[in-house]
């Protein structure tokens, strides 16, 4: 990701979302719409993610139990409380916001795997929550009855609707994801994620920026949420549980820790394993398990790093193009103190 | 609020505390000697559980035969894994080696469901299961079977460590790769012992709680959760630390579901881990990490 946001990465996010546009009139079926719909949200929740892990070298396991908030904050107002789920996306995305910021406070001061512990300890909490309080909730049955959006009245809940909105929603969070990383915050970051002492001596407050990288990556975990709320009409607990966000953070690191594009390849894998593997009835899970080993000690920079390996060797480049980065965030894991 | 019934609580929270310290211990070797959170540790504990059931129920050998057998075949497919998946990473970050367990964690649990099958298993209590009333609080033998376990395993891994060759090599390499490397301990095996301890030692914590509570093929993920907590609430790499926060994990699990709401019992857990976390961060019997610059 970085040093690699420039304009070219505009144009490219531009070209691809303008092909997107067009897949509800190329797709075969539904079925095909709905996947994109389903690629769109976990882009989202797999790009925050990255954002987090690429430039904090810190692992969150509580990414399933934001994407969870969203999704029960804006879902419960609007089954339950008839509020709009163009208020319930404000609501839900401060609330997470808020509750990211509690976890993140004491826990970014440290180094090493306190983030991570803190986080699987929260996303525990969470899924208890979500399913205890049934009033709420709706316990471990789920919550129904949640309302699509409106637009002037028209409801957004056809798949073809639905996937026009996820793809303007998506697509504007991932502009401003982009001009984040392109501002003075994010050279701060960039900053930090390679050598964060030397940043701090340079007067970057690391603890500030850390809670920044966390908080935002959480809000557009909750955006996430909402969308699937919204999109489904019903949410269970189990769609937020520890299992989802380990899910998460291995499909980061499959695409690519820190690698912008790896989150657009993580996501596919996210979304399109499981339909492959669907076919192999109890093979699946063996399949799974051996090929993320096989591509962890293959490409260790993740799907993004092999690509940006094959176009240099496609162009012929320089021996420094961009596949010849210094290591980045991904080499200095979790436990960069040892 | 009648004696007995604390006893009985006490009881309880001592049983499920022992199986998550000896989980909890599995992953601070690995932790000592890598920084990896081994994603893997819960698995290997189903399949020691699994595979002692199995193998009760094909060839209904007695137990002196077969927990050891179990161990050894569980610990035999630690040492595996790492050789496959972890030894030959090119860059073996913690991050990097965590990632893989995950990987290990997810075929493990496939090939136990492949091979042994879906259906729970169980043993027979290793000695009986007629309770013994203690205090007016109901003990089964199997609760001091877990804990007497519990205890030889702890004293004989720390033995390991303090008194032989091979246990003070892996200490050093977990302590400095560089300088134990320079002194000539092949490190990337000591990496690869503290695999095989960890699956042993998981193995022998899933075959002794099985008698209680069944198994199958989906139990490790929890099992893995808990003893992680555990390991935790004790501070990760210390090997009384595994034994003092699984057992305040299991007093804290059972005395929390009788006194404040048994819906509440995992959660309850969890915050005091959160406070911990924010106000020692370093577990209760862990030491600070000091940062050289």
């Amino acid at each position: 990701m970085h040093a690699q946001i420039s304009a070219t990465t505009y144009r490219a996010l531009g070209i691809l979302w303008v092909l997107l546009a067009a897949l509800p009139w190329i797709a075969p079926n539904n079925y095909w719409l709905n996947l994109g719909t389903l690629w769109l949200t976990n882009l989202l929740l797999i790009a925050s993610l990255n954002l987090l892990m690429g430039y904090s070298g810190q692992i969150s396991l509580a990414h399933g139990a934001f994407y969870g908030i969203g999704a029960y904050v804006s879902g419960v107002l609007g089954a339950k409380y008839g509020v709009s789920p163009w208020i319930g996306l404000p609501v839900a995305l401060v609330a997470t916001g808020v509750v990211a910021f509690a976890v993140g406070w004491p826990t970014l001061r440290l180094r090493g795997h306190y983030l991570a512990m803190a986080t699987l300890g929260f996303n525990a909490i969470a899924s208890v929550l979500f399913v205890e309080l049934r009033d709420w909730t709706g316990g471990p049955n789920g919550l129904v009855n949640i309302p699509p959006y409106t637009l002037f009245g028209v409801k957004l809940d056809s798949d073809r609707s639905f996937y026009f909105l996820a793809l303007i929603a998506v697509g504007i969070a991932l502009v401003l994801l982009l001009n984040l990383l392109d501002s003075r915050t994010g050279r701060a970051l960039r900053a930090l994620s390679t050598a964060e002492v030397g940043a701090q001596c340079m007067g970057v407050d690391v603890h500030r920026y850390k809670i920044l990288v966390f908080v935002v990556s959480a809000m557009f975990a909750a955006l996430a949420g909402c969308l699937y709320a919204h999109h489904n009409a019903f949410v269970s607990p189990e769609s937020f549980d520890f299992m989802v966000s380990t899910m998460l953070v291995v499909m980061v690191a499959l695409g690519g820790t820190g690698h912008w594009w790896g989150a657009f390849l993580g996501a596919l894998i996210y979304t399109v394993l499981p339909e492959v593997l669907r076919s192999f009835g109890d093979l699946e899970l063996l399949i799974f398990g051996v090929s993320l080993i096989l591509v962890l000690l293959f490409f260790p920079r993740g799907m993004g790093g092999a690509l940006d390996l094959l176009c240099a060797k496609i162009a012929g480049l320089r021996s420094r193009g961009p596949g010849a980065k210094p290591p980045s965030a991904d080499a200095r894991g979790a436990g960069a103190d040892s | 609020m009648d004696a007995s019934l604390l006893l009985q609580l006490a009881f309880g929270g001592i049983v499920s505390g022992s199986i998550y310290a000896l989980v909890a211990l599995g992953f601070n070797v690995v932790f000592k000697s890598t920084d990896a959170i081994n994603f893997t540790q819960g698995e290997w504990v189903m399949a020691g559980g699994m595979l002692a059931a199995w193998i009760h129920q094909q060839f209904a050998w007695p137990l002196v035969m077969l927990v050891p057998l179990a161990v050894g075949c569980i610990a035999l497919l630690g040492l595996v894994s790492e050789r496959l998946s972890i030894y030959p990473l090119s860059r073996p970050t913690p991050m990097a080696i965590t990632l893989v367990t995950i990987g290990i964690a997810i075929t493990t649990k496939a090939l136990v469901m492949l091979t042994l099958g879906k259906q729970p298993m169980s043993l027979p209590s290793f000695s009986g299961a007629e309770s013994i009333a203690i205090g007016g609080a109901s003990l089964q033998p199997q609760a001091l079977w877990i804990v007497g376990l519990l205890l030889a395993t702890m004293l004989g891994v720390h033995l390991f460590f303090e008194r032989t060759l091979l246990g003070k090599a892996m200490k050093a390499a977990a302590a400095d790769r560089d300088a134990a490397a320079l002194v000539g301990i092949n490190v990337a095996r000591t990496v690869m012992w503290c695999f095989v301890i960890a699956a042993g030692t998981g193995a022998l914590a899933g075959i002794i709680i099985t008698p209680m509570t069944l198994t199958s093929f989906a139990a490790g993920t929890v099992l893995g959760f808990k003893g992680f907590s555990a390991a935790m609430l004790g501070g990760l790499g210390s090997l009384r630390g595994a034994l003092a926060g699984g057992l305040l994990l299991g007093l804290l699990e059972s005395f929390a579901a009788a006194f404040i709401s048994s819906k509440y019992k995992d959660a309850v857990a969890f915050v005091v881990l959160l406070l911990l976390l924010f106000f020692r961060p370093s577990g209760l019997l862990g030491r600070a990490q000091i940062q050289k610059i």
